[in-house]
């Protein structure tokens, strides 16, 4: 069971209580870009085992989306973040650091 | 005119605990910045309720106030007040990027009081509703069963719950199926 905490509303919520909104942090190509690009943005996504991050919304709760970087292997939640934000902040990359020495996703580490 | 009923017209239930729809109330709903103190100032006057912390319901005797979101209060008054109080929140929001809106008749209330209310609900929300984890004036949005709730703690012990009209009959039914007698978990 998979349980975030809110960072909007502060409730400890399960699983059940949030709704999945895949990866987070996805750059938009959009009209001009290259087809590389767009394609990339449409279809790439990262399936790491270890350190993940992704958006959640608390939909049975207060609605907010919201980030959370956790471990896809324990489940383990290194910590819950703003939506408006284009990168993890430092705290919780510190967290992450700090139990999973030379971790690295896409271009972050 | 045609007179306004509530979505079970008052059906009960006695088990564990008694589950009781509340009848009429009057709801408002109102998104806007909490933070403002003219949007403070316009819900406090209109409910006599001071304003809500977070995850919390502020109860007056004519009314209250539930913290639903960093944007969003529901605004609880007499069903008969509700057009009146909503001029008022109106008239004190002139001016604010704020929305509010009537949605009594879109909402269904119910209350679940005895001594096995915690275990009922406890039943049916993935929310910790121990004693000491849950505390009376503490309110909570979260999933009953299939259908989005939300609910306070009285100080008296029982719970209101308030969902969505169309899911009222689910509710009931949902509650006092968790409420029959003899089935006791044990857990609070």
């Amino acid at each position: 069971m998979l349980i975030l905490e809110c960072p909007y509303c502060g409730v400890k919520a399960e699983e059940t209580e949030l709704h999945a909104g895949g990866e987070a942090h996805l750059k938009r190509f959009g009209p001009g870009s290259t087809d590389g690009e767009f394609h990339d943005y449409l279809f790439m996504r990262e399936n790491p085992r270890g350190v993940h991050f992704e958006r959640w919304r608390h939909i049975n709760g207060c609605g907010k989306w919201f980030h959370a970087a956790r471990c896809t292997t324990t489940l383990e939640v290194f910590g819950t973040y703003s939506a408006q934000t284009f990168e993890p902040p430092q705290n919780i990359r510190d967290a992450i650091t700090a139990k999973r020495p030379g971790w690295s996703w896409r271009d972050l580490k | 005119m045609s007179d306004p009923v509530s979505a079970l017209n008052g059906a009960s239930f006695s088990g564990i605990a008694s589950v009781d729809e509340s009848g009429l109330a009057g709801m408002i709903t109102l998104r806007g910045d909490l933070a403002s103190p003219k949007l403070q100032a316009a819900v406090t006057s209109a409910t006599g309720a001071t304003m809500p912390e977070p995850g919390k319901v502020a109860l007056s005797v004519d009314g209250g106030l539930c913290w639903m979101s960093p944007d969003e209060l529901l605004v609880l008054v007499h069903y008969a007040e509700v057009e009146a109080k909503l001029a008022e929140i109106n008239a004190g929001l002139a001016g604010e990027h704020a929305l509010a809106v009537n949605v009594s008749d879109a909402r269904a209330v119910f209350q679940v009081s005895g001594d096995g209310a915690r275990e009922v609900l406890g039943k049916l929300c993935p929310v910790d509703l121990s004693a000491q984890a849950f505390v009376p004036g503490q309110f909570r949005r979260t999933r009953m069963a299939q259908v989005a709730a939300a609910f306070w703690l009285d100080q008296d012990g029982s719970f209101h719950i308030v969902c969505f009209r169309s899911v009222a009959d689910y509710m009931f039914c949902l509650l006092s199926t968790a409420a029959q007698s003899q089935s006791e978990v044990g857990v609070y």
